[in-house]
């Protein structure tokens, strides 16, 4: 199937690309990476009448240690975050999930920015930048406002970004100290969207786990953390006992949706399974030098 | 709505070329019928198949996620630009040799997307290949002798 | 002196790999497929299909559609209809009281599946078609949906077509011996229902056409993707009432058909209409979204299996019971119960059992209609028997290898009748078998799976024997059931003027390189070098009239073509060189290209020679000789309905017990195609098929709901299989000829794909054994089926 009719605009400017989506309203829509927005397109699932094609804007892209805090631009390519030293230094929790971001062809044009922005419940980026505290800096017309990530995603492609704002940058904490992290997901091919995952970040010292995030995607309409979850593993050994402890108090976080491939049980099931998993590696890789994944 | 056009200028395979195109063409659509270059091919036009890779500013992508009008000054290579300057020449001999293509259909893609990994220069598994290669789809050879194909050439590469 | 057997020749390109000349254009990407072509003035079709399962047409509001950009014709299913002889029905003779709907190309009244075709709109671009199909309004009144086939053949189950009565399309039952008394005999029986979900073939070029029609000349001339040109040639013509033999249609290169491409669809027939009502060819590609819905589905099956087995592991009865969920039409020309129908025949077709029963329903459902793919029927009869043998084996205590060893029939003991009253022979099960053992290096594979077992890691070794039907001949099905399908084929092979050849075929070619098989073929019957002979095929303006590929058949059919009619060449030669040297043809032979003395290599005369005698300089020749210097002939099957291969699958799996996951670690292939002709493309024939299979046993699923919406049609939904996932594939062969022709070649197409599902479940079902009591007996073999084999969900 062939793309319906749009207009096509290059923003030579954020400001330029603001004052659009300001004029076009509901009908306009960024174009960055185009790797998600393309198919549906070509697919004609969606219509807009204007994109804004963002790939100009050179400030929005590249990554950069602000003190501790590293800083991705938001047009910011899946492969160069693939290949950051900073992320891997910073950011081992990202730096572990990108490989399992679609194919070569696709992290070479996807965005970081466009993964946030789309909000696909079963996408790697959101999930690990919700377990590590990130902030969304999103820019409207009147300015700049700054979003933690907790407050940013809202459901099934819905986010905190009203529709005339860009998001213009990632800022997520560095990893450097003591704490680890680790990502897990399950598809049923490489590069595919997962059926279940996990990002798990925390402090494992012996065999003690504390502040431990635990965030789960492809399950819900959004990355979850599992609140009750990470109270029952806070604080206690890991052990078999705590294991079943954490996955009883999963099932109060956790409602997954049935989808194509796979029922609510089975996703429920498997979660369970990766939280252990997660833990038993965050133990190893806590008892490791380093720390870090 | 009427449909709006756009003027693209930019590199294929190595010659300047400027057309006016309805904006909403893809760039394989662009190539294809505009150019006459029809090495790249359409399987799917949303993503998954990689029929359409072709490499832009250096990085091979996915042709049909991309509008021509994004490729504005970009320099295009597509299968056929990479066959002519012997590039790949080694790779082409080795498929051939392996039999690594039965209809050919995914072989552009293919082979776009090996000379990447190849221009790794890197020591590599069959199983590091073959997750490179996973945004292909083959429905023919079954991938065996296409990792056959790369594993060769790169062993040889690497020696050479 | 005499005649050497080609293939018997020291160096015969009989036997030998070379490389194919269609690859080397397609790596430089300049293969040439259907939409690669352009004609001036070309249009772009595109369908307006039903959002409905099941609906009843109303109204359809065209009139935007026509007055938008670029349009140049909007055509309804019923204006079709009206250009057309009349509706297909898709039924054979030989099957029996088989029930089929008469259908027009597009939907007339009543849209019966979900992605039919309704409304076709024509205009400059693609695009621009689709733009203004969505400007066509069509009211629909919703219709009850039938979608699952064991309610469709209830009763009280609402009718598809209510002129047919009920659902059901066709029923049939076969067997031989006393089942019932062999299972009150057996001391063990074993019964278990089997579900295999609907897939479809996937090819990566989608089905195209490229119609032109001249109206001055009233020719027609379609390009096409497709296996079988001259069948299309028929079926095209007679649907559109055009004279048969002005209707040529070329099949360039194709990317992929795997049997999609052997059927005729209605979008096709509509485009092609369209280029002649407005004498201007028009193109139209079914787009990947388009091909879940219009291209053919397959395989949804649901099958009931008993076995009687004795304590020493003796298969003595063995009964199957298949239900076979087809689409809303049974697909013209070749039906939709030829699934069915297969999986009666081979099902346990290995076996030495002598009672057998089997029984098919076939049922209509409000879905896209099904059809032959890729080892139709095979893949389901096979997993089926396959793991009713290892419940057996691990039943009795013996071994897989032990319990297939037992139970085979012999190698020498062949011609034989299998349960389901089919004739065998030249088969090898036994010689497979052992081949296979040492190629898996079975014993010390079991040794390591125990020591994984050990360690908390269950690997899991699957077995499956299979008999595969290729080559179907002119008495069984097509020609005898009625529909105008060659089952024969015919070769032309000529000599050129500056002595080159050129083999002219029936049978095409869509990369499995029949091209080059025939060209080895043709030059080691001749006795001239490779590149002096050229294939031609696809275009059935330079063909003889053939069935084209399908079921495995090119070389076991066309290749014995080309072998006689490269004989007959050679003959030619011969006398011709007799007469021209004043020696006793008898005396002679060619080798590379040269007529030479018997047992000798110096050459006498060389072909360039006899071609520029035989063409220009004929007052070298007595006055009474005409040379013919172009010999076609045909071949076809005789008493044989098919000519059977057989080989054994072997599979070794690891199974994440906690998630369902398969890593598929690797697989062998054991075959026996008869003779080779070239060892690399049979090899890569057997690994891509194996690939297929495994496909549909791990990931592929048409996924259909209630109301009959096809849930996944999206390359993104349905699951392919990529490089990742897909293990090594080791390839073994044993050669028996088969004694039907004097090549002694049999089919390689479909051995890949036929057992690979049968495997897949085997090792899965081994890697689980005795960890709870259940096992895997759902394709595809999703993790949820695996974890709830497991108790785990
Ligand atoms: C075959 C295939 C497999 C894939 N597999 C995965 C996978 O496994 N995991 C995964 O996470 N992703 C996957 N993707 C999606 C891919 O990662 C996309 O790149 C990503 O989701 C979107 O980024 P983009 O830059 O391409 O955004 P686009 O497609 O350009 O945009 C996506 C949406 O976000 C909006 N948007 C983009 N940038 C901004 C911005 N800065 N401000 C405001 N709005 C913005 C757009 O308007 C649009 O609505 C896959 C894609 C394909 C085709
Ligand atoms: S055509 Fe672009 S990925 Fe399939
Ligand atoms: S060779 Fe046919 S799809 Fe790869």
């Amino acid at each position: 199937m062939k793309a319906p009719k749009f207009s096509y605009t290059r923003a030579t400017s954020v400001e330029h690309a603001l004052e659009l989506l300001d004029t076009h309203g509901d009908g306009g829509r960024i174009l960055a990476g185009g790797q998600s927005l393309m198919p549906t397109l070509n697919m004609r699932l969606s219509q807009p009448d204007m994109l804004i094609d963002i790939n100009g804007l050179d400030d929005l892209k590249g990554i950069s240690l602000d003190g501790d805090t590293v800083c991705i631009g938001a047009l910011t390519r899946h492969v160069e975050v693939m290949n950051s030293d900073i992320v891997a230094e910073h950011l081992p929790l990202i730096a572990e999930a990108m490989p399992y971001v679609a194919h070569v062809a696709i992290r070479n044009r996807g965005t970081i920015g466009g993964s946030v922005a789309l909000a696909d419940p079963a996408a790697e980026m959101p999930a690990c930048i919700l377990a590590l505290g990130a902030t969304l800096v999103v820019q409207g017309s009147a300015g700049k406002r700054e979003i933690p990530v907790e407050e940013f995603f809202h459901g099934l492609f819905e986010t905190a970004r009203a529709d005339n704002e860009l998001l213009v940058e990632i800022r997520i904490p560095s990893q450097k100290g003591d704490k680890v992290s680790v990502f897990l997901e399950l598809a049923r091919r490489h590069g595919d969207f997962a059926i279940a995952g996990i990002a798990a970040y925390g402090s494992v010292s012996g065999d003690t786990v504390t502040d431990m995030r635990l965030v789960y995607f492809a399950s819900e309409d959004k990355p979850t953390i599992g609140a009750n979850a990470s109270a029952a593993l806070n604080g206690k050994n890991w052990s078999d006992e705590t294991k079943e402890a954490v996955n009883t108090a999963l099932e109060s976080d956790l409602e997954p949706m049935a989808n194509l491939h796979g029922s609510a049980a089975m996703k429920m099931h498997l979660q369970k399974v990766l939280t252990g998993r997660a833990m038993d590696t965050a133990v190893v890789r806590a008892s490791g030098a380093g720390g870090a994944a | 709505m009427s449909e709006e056009m756009v003027t693209v200028n930019m590199t294929v395979n190595g010659e300047n070329v400027t057309k006016t195109i309805p904006v909403r063409t893809h760039l394989v659509d662009f190539v294809r019928t505009e150019l006459g270059f029809t090495g790249s091919h359409l399987g799917c036009e949303h993503g998954v198949c990689g029929a359409c890779s072709v490499r832009v500013d250096g990085d091979v992508v996915r042709g049909c996620l991309m509008l021509a009008a994004q490729a504005e000054g970009s320099e295009v290579v597509t299968i056929e630009g990479i066959s002519d300057s012997g590039e790949i020449s080694d790779l082409q001999d080795k498929f051939v040799e392996r039999n690594a293509l039965q209809c050919g259909f995914c072989t552009p893609g293919m082979l776009m997307t090996a000379a990447e990994l190849l221009a790794q220069k890197t020591e590599m598994s069959r199983e590091d290949i073959r997750e490179f290669m996973s945004g292909n789809y083959c429905r023919c050879t079954g991938y065996h002798a296409i990792v056959d194909a790369i594993e060769s050439v790169n062993n040889s590469r690497l020696k050479g | 002196m005499g005649f050497i057997h080609p293939y018997e020749r020291p160096n015969s390109y009989i036997g030998r790999t070379l490389p194919r000349s269609r690859a080397m254009r397609a790596v430089a990407g300049r293969g040439r497929y259907t939409d690669d072509i352009t004609l001036p003035r070309t249009l772009h079709a595109a369908f307006v299909r039903s959002p409905y399962a099941h609906a009843k047409i109303l109204n359809i509001e065209t009139a935007a559609a026509k007055a938008a950009d670029g349009v140049k014709l909007v055509m309804t299913g019923a204006e079709l209809a009206e250009m057309c002889t009349g509706p297909w029905v898709g039924t054979l003779t030989v099957f029996d009281k088989m029930k089929a709907e008469p259908q027009y190309p597009m939907a007339v009244d009543r849209a019966c599946w979900h992605g039919e075709a309704v409304v076709m709109v024509v205009a400059e671009t693609r695009a621009q078609a689709e733009d203004a199909g969505e400007l066509v309004t069509i009211d629909y009144e919703e219709l009850p949906v039938v979608i699952r086939k064991e309610k469709a053949i209830l009763p009280d189950s609402p009718v598809i077509h209510p002129n047919l009565g009920d659902n059901i399309a066709w029923e049939k039952t076969l067997g031989t011996g006393d089942v019932d008394k062999a299972f009150a005999e057996a001391d063990h029986v074993l019964e278990e229902t089997f579900e295999f979900g609907r897939h479809t073939a996937v090819s990566l070029e989608p089905r195209i056409v490229l119609a032109d029609y001249d109206p001055g000349t009233e020719h027609l001339t379609i390009h096409t993707s497709s296996q079988c040109p001259h069948m299309i040639e028929t079926v095209f013509a007679r649907t559109l009432g055009v004279p048969e033999h002005k209707v040529r249609i070329i099949a360039p290169d194709v990317g992929g058909s795997f049997g999609l491409k052997i059927h005729t669809f209605g979008d096709e027939v509509a485009a092609t209409a369209a280029a002649i009502k407005l004498a201007r060819p028009v193109k139209f590609v079914a787009d990947r979204l388009e091909s879940f819905v219009s291209d053919i589905h397959a395989r949804e099956n649901r099958v009931h299996a008993k076995i009687g087995v004795m304590n020493d592991g003796t298969l003595v009865a063995a009964e199957i019971d298949d239900l076979s969920g087809v689409g809303a039409y049974s697909q013209f020309p070749r039906t939709s119960v030829f699934e069915a129908n297969q999986i009666l025949h081979i099902t346990f077709g290995p076996y030495k059992h002598k009672n057998y029963r089997a029984k098919a329903t076939v049922a209509y459902l409000n879905a896209v209609p099904t059809s032959q793919y890729r080892a139709v029927g095979h893949p389901i009869g096979i997993t089926v028997a396959e793991h009713m043998m290892d419940w057996a084996a691990d039943v009795t205590g013996l071994d897989p290898f032990d319990i297939r060893r037992k139970n085979v029939m012999e190698d020498d003991s062949y011609p034989q009748i299998i349960g389901s009253g089919l004739p065998m022979k030249d088969l090898s099960h036994q010689a497979c078998l052992e081949k296979l053992f040492g190629l898996m290096n079975y014993e010390e594979l079991r040794a390591e799976q125990a020591e994984f077992r050990k360690k908390g890691i269950y690997r899991g070794i699957g077995l499956a024997s299979f008999i595969k039907g290729t080559a179907p001949s002119p008495v069984g099905f097509y020609g005898a059931g009625g529909a105008r399908i060659a089952a024969q084929d015919a070769t032309t092979v000529k000599l050129e003027p500056a002595g080159g050849v050129i083999v002219a075929l029936g049978v095409t070619d869509q990369g499995q390189g029949v091209d080059t098989v025939m060209e080895q073929i043709a030059a080691a019957a001749i006795g001239c070098s490779m590149d002096m002979v050229r294939a031609i095929s696809g275009d059935t303006d330079a063909t003889p009239y053939g069935g084209g590929t399908y079921a495995s058949r090119a070389t076991a059919i066309g290749g014995e073509a080309t072998y006689q009619a490269a004989l007959d060449l050679r003959r030619e030669i011969l006398h011709m060189a007799g007469i021209l040297l004043q020696t006793d043809a008898e005396e002679l032979d060619i080798v590379d290209g040269n007529v030479v003395d018997f047992g000798s290599t110096e050459a006498r005369i060389p072909l360039s020679e006899i071609g520029r005698i035989g063409h220009f300089q004929l007052g070298e020749l007595p006055n009474d000789y005409q040379p013919i210097l172009s010999h076609t002939r045909r071949y076809r099957l005789q008493d044989s309905p098919y000519i059977y291969t057989n080989g054994i699958h072997g599979a070794y799996v690891e199974v994440d017990v906690d998630t369902g996951w398969i890593k598929h670690l690797k697989h062998w292939v054991v075959e026996d195609c008869g003779r080779i002709i070239n060892p690399q493309l049979a090899d890569e024939q057997i690994r891509g098929g194996c690939v297929q299979g495994l496909g549909g046993a791990l990931y592929e699923h048409c996924i259909y709901d209630d109301a009959g919406q096809l849930q996944n049609g999206t390359m993104a939904d349905y699951v392919t299989p990529m490089a990742y996932e897909m293990p090594d594939i080791e390839v073994g062969h044993v050669e028996t000829p088969t004694s039907e022709s004097e090549l002694g070649a049999k089919g390689a197409g479909e051995s890949g794909t036929g057992a690979a599902p049968g495997v897949m479940m085997n090792a899965v079902n081994d890697a689980i054994k005795g960890l709870t009591s259940g096992r895997v007996t759902e394709q595809p073999i999703a993790p949820e089926v695996v974890l709830k084999a497991l108790g785990k969900i």
